[in-house]
């Protein structure tokens, strides 16, 4: 009721009729100033870039060896000159392997997010794109897949396979983690492909292959971007429970072979807080900054969420 | 130009036939276990000669079916029966050959500029694209010829244009895009879907003035679909008047407009808001009857103010009141029943401006 | 414009401002707007899209919002300033003094509340008191006057037409009586017949119940069936207003003179003509006349100095420099 509310009057609709503003910006620079003045993503890219460069930094600059098993004669000590964030049960340099082993999470959860967002997408797009029976085979196989517990079925793998690298667990985790994108991309294709400009580019003379790749994807460009964001958080994830219960890579390191040994090797009741401090303050930063871009990128994705004029 | 076309039974000689919608039919299925069928065209058959050129309005309220007539003429949509043929092919079954110099020379222009526009490029992307995939020009020089021709064509100044978002423009700028658009692919046919609906009164003028030039200058037949009674009659030579998917009048539109025969038609002009305060609205009132909906018959028996018994007996036929009219109401049962089912046998020949 | 006794304007609005405030300076939709609403008269507000119209509407409610501010002006609701109410205040004010009828694009009903509890709620809404029966009675009697069957009560919004919920719109509007209805392009997105039946229903009630009305809109045709008088709104300002046949038959304004033979009719073809160029930045409006860029009578003055505005016949007024002293007086905008 217009009359005692004009809260359901739309706003938006209304004023957008008489607010002819011309706008002379370019949509580059549109772009660039969205990052510069949403907040959320200016503050999760920090988040994010903190815990790259302390990975790339720290694995750079400290000798891996210091990582070993037996390093350091002396097990169990607290933060030193020598040792800044201590030595574990087994005499690793706790700072070195928490560096090497965050670059080797990124890496995985990189790896893993490619490969999801890769297949997850482009069957998102052949689905909504071309209905009829291609729709039908991606619409099966990802409900399908998607009723399958991810972890189960990377417990059962990695059970079998006794000796697993990161890139292995990084494309495994990015195999069976598609599903989610494609069940979104699809039904975003679903509503741009019925748009008037998708059509007035087939009278355009523009191919199918075409209307996809130079009409629908730099339009979903932005989305895409945000579900990638999550989908690296969710592989990093997902591979941290999988070595946590010592099923991951045991030959290099990580952060979730580092939580393994961590609770194996009962440093909470000793309260050996060095030890497991620092992983998981890195693990909570980073998956906050992931958290805090997903919801800035959004703002950018999803037109509705723009407050501005 | 002669009026050949009009004295002989033209829709029956191929040659001339540039474009033809035969007993097209379109039934939209809806729900997944309890299937709900909407008729929205019933048996549409028209056709548009090689030449003159002419302008066609197709007219009707919303769920009149001139959407989906539209769109099946385009080939967007697949009739559920009947074909749309162009240049004696049919459009569900052509070749890439054939498809791409239909897309080409069949034209279109919606009703939303914006919606036209992909938000991700600058308006320049709408027009360079379609030169190049239909190789219009063999340099980029030529190419900006083109697309700076086309827009001064429309009343653009290609200065003011170029290298903007569409949402720099006004809503009469996008719109004249793209009718610059379809015109600088020297199409045959342009299928103009209620083209000024969402444009200002100030630039409505100069669109539907843009389209008539187009015919007169350019010889392109134009489809302008629409639900604007006034604005079809200052820019077609023929209308046809859909009702539920069924042609409900048809012929030259001064005559439908000026003298409209059938019920509906009468309706819908006397529901045109003149712009004439000394031409107030008649005091009719509409009769709507929900529980005199005719199962078998005429479909608009339920809202006829002139129902007879006779009316829910069958689906009345189309009757040749005059040289230029059919109209379907049984009231004209004394005028022969038209059987030659192409509209364009009643159709005036374009009036040469 | 002239000072009328609020006994018979009962709405008055002098030199409304309503600007919209954005990153880049203020937005001038409405820029010093008056105009005067006699009892059971019906003013149509036409402009193009960026005029201000819908702005205006909004305004007159008091339910603009951010970043809309009324930067200056008054408007005199049966001789208060709603200006000067507080929120509480205007809400009471609105349906019972003001009310709107919504466009007809926007579906304004609560699509999970029965058509009868949204009539009630609006009259409980301002302390209406009175026993289930009456509250019944009265939703029947408002349902009737604008021809809907009582029958629609006890249905949901989805189950309306169009055509149906705009009635019902209108009956919301008119239950207290109001004695200003504003109506926003309340027939946009309906088809030409429903369009009609709404327009009238809503000159009925308006008639029947004294109100004023205001209506607003693009549409010349529909405001010649609706309207007594016509303001033509362009760049924020009303640059004529008068009675209706004076604006059809007898325009003075460059802009509605344009407008008017713009307009397409059914008595004969003719070649059409629009308005060449664009209308103006309401962010960086042209100096002196808002439309001199477009106007094909436009001379020097017309770039330098904002027109005053004139009453050139009785209770028509016009604000364009072709118009000296001797053509009518001066009037404060």
């Amino acid at each position: 009721m217009a009359n005692t509310e004009p809260s359901r009057l739309d706003p938006q609709l209304q004023s957008s009729s008489d607010v002819t503003v011309f706008e002379d910006e370019s949509r580059s620079s549109r772009f660039v100033g969205a990052f510069t003045r949403n907040k959320f993503l200016f503050v999760g890219l920090m988040l994010i870039l903190a815990v790259v460069l302390f990975a790339v930094v720290g694995s750079t600059v400290i000798e891996e060896e210091r990582t070993n098993w037996g390093y350091a004669n002396a097990p169990k000590i607290r933060p030193s000159s020598e040792f800044w964030l201590g030595t574990d049960q087994d005499g690793r340099d706790i700072l070195a392997y928490v560096a090497y082993g965050t670059m080797g999470t990124l890496w995985m959860g990189l790896i893993a997010g490619i490969i999801g967002i890769g297949i997850g997408t482009l069957l998102g797009f052949f689905g909504g794109y071309f209905a009829g029976w291609i729709d039908a085979i991606v619409v099966i196989l990802s409900d399908a897949l998607i009723t399958i517990p991810g972890l189960v079925l990377l417990i059962t793998v990695s059970a079998y396979m006794d000796q697993l690298s990161v890139e292995q667990l990084g494309i495994l985790i990015g195999v069976i983690s598609w599903m989610g994108t494609t069940r979104v991309v699809r039904a975003q294709v679903l509503t741009l492909k019925n748009r008037a400009y998708v059509e007035i580019s087939k009278f355009n003379g523009q191919s199918d292959l075409e209307i996809v790749i130079a009409e629908l994807i730099p339009n979903l460009a932005p989305f895409i971007a945000a579900t990638f964001v999550g989908a690296v958080g969710g592989a990093i994830f997902l591979s941290i429970g999988l070595s946590a219960l010592g099923l991951g890579p045991q030959n290099e390191p990580s952060l979730g072979l580092m939580a393994y040994w961590f609770i194996h090797r009962g440093a909470v009741p000793q309260g050996l807080w060095w030890w497991f401090g620092p992983p998981i303050a890195l693990i909570a930063v980073f998956q906050v900054g992931l958290f805090i871009v997903t919801a800035g990128l959004d703002q950018i994705a999803n037109p509705r969420l723009r407050t501005s004029v | 130009m002669t009026t050949q076309t009009m004295d002989s039974p033209a829709s029956e000689t191929a040659q001339d036939v540039l474009l033809r919608a035969d007993s097209v039919s379109k039934t939209f299925v809806s729900g997944t276990f309890r299937k709900h069928y909407t008729q929205a065209l019933d048996t549409v058959t028209f056709s548009v000669p090689e030449s003159p050129p002419t302008i066609t309005a197709i007219a009707g309220e919303s769920g009149s079916g001139k959407t989906t007539l539209a769109r099946t003429v385009l080939g967007l949509i697949e009739p559920t029966s009947g074909e749309v043929v162009y240049r004696g092919v049919d459009v569900a079954e052509m070749n890439r050959a054939q498809r791409a110099q239909f897309r080409r020379e069949v034209q279109v222009i919606f009703q939303d500029p914006f919606e036209s526009y992909n938000p991700f490029y600058k308006v320049d992307h709408v027009l360079r694209t379609p030169i190049r995939r239909y190789n219009l020009a063999s340099s980029r020089s030529e190419s900006d010829d083109i697309v700076e021709a086309a827009l001064r064509n429309v009343g653009l100044r290609p200065e003011e244009t170029l290298g903007r978002h569409p949402h720099q423009l006004s809503g009469g700028q996008r719109q004249r895009v793209m009718v610059a658009r379809a015109v600088m692919l020297q199409p045959k046919i342009i299928v103009a879907d209620e083209p000024v609906s969402m444009v200002d009164a100030s630039l409505r003028a100069t669109i539907l003035e843009t389209l008539r030039a187009m015919k007169r200058d350019l010889g392109i037949s134009i489809l302008y679909i629409t639900h604007d009674l006034t604005t079809a009659y200052q820019i077609a030579d023929n209308i046809i008047v859909l009702y539920k998917g069924r042609v409900a009048e048809s012929g030259s539109v001064e005559s439908v407009i000026n003298d409209p025969t059938h019920p509906y038609t009468q309706l819908l002009v006397s529901s045109i808001p003149q712009p004439d305060p000394e031409t107030q609205w008649g005091r009719e009132q509409e009769v709507r009857d929900e529980d005199e909906i005719a199962l078998t018959g005429c479909n608009f028996y339920d809202r006829c103010p002139v129902r007879m018994d006779e009316c829910t007996d069958e689906d009345p036929p189309l009757y040749r009141t005059a040289e230029n009219r059919i109209t379907r109401c049984y009231r004209y049962a004394d005028s022969p029943v038209h059987h030659a089912p192409d509209l364009r046998s009643v159709f005036v020949d374009a009036t040469s401006e | 414009m002239t000072a009328a006794t609020s006994i018979d304007a009962p709405l008055v609005v002098k030199d409304l401002k309503v600007y919209y405030h954005t990153r880049r300076g203020p937005v001038k939709a409405v820029d010093g707007v008056s105009f005067e609403l006699n009892r059971g008269e019906r003013l149509g507000l036409v402009g193009e899209s960026g005029s201000g119209k819908s702005t205006i509407a909004l305004a007159l409610m008091m339910a603009h919002k951010e970043p809309a501010r009324i930067e200056g002006g008054s408007i005199m609701l049966n001789g208060s300033n709603l200006l000067d109410d507080n929120e509480e205040r205007v809400r009471l004010r609105r349906l019972s003094e003001i009310a709107m009828v919504p466009q007809g694009a926007l579906n304004s009903l609560n699509p999970v509340m029965r058509i009868r509890d949204q009539v009630i709620d609006g009259l409980k809404d301002h302390n209406v008191r009175m026993g289930i029966g009456e509250f019944n009675g009265r939703v029947t009697e408002l349902l009737a006057s604008v021809g809907l069957h009582p029958d629609v009560a006890s249905r949901y919004p989805h189950e309306l037409s169009g055509g149906m919920k705009q009635r019902v719109s209108i009956a919301i509007a008119i239950s207290m009586n109001p004695s200003v209805i504003v109506a926003d392009e309340p027939t946009s997105a309906l088809d030409v017949v429903v369009q009609k039946q709404v327009v009238q229903t809503l000159r009925d009630v308006q008639e029947r119940i004294g109100a004023a009305a205001i209506m607003i809109g693009h549409d010349m045709g529909l405001m010649a069936q609706f309207a007594s008088r016509i303001g033509i709104m362009y760049g924020g300002k009303i640059v004529e207003l008068g009675p209706v046949s004076h604006i059809f038959n007898n325009p003075k304004h460059p802009y509605t003179r344009l407008l008017i033979s713009s307009l397409p009719d059914t008595r004969g073809k003719r070649r059409l003509e629009g308005i060449p160029g664009l209308p103006p930045s309401l962010l960086r409006p042209p100096p002196g006349c808002v439309f001199h860029t477009r106007c094909p009578e436009a001379m020097d003055v017309c770039m330098q100095d904002i027109p005053v505005n004139r009453e050139l016949d009785e209770r028509r007024f016009a604000a364009c420099h072709l118009y000296g002293d001797a053509d009518g007086r001066e009037v404060a905008a």
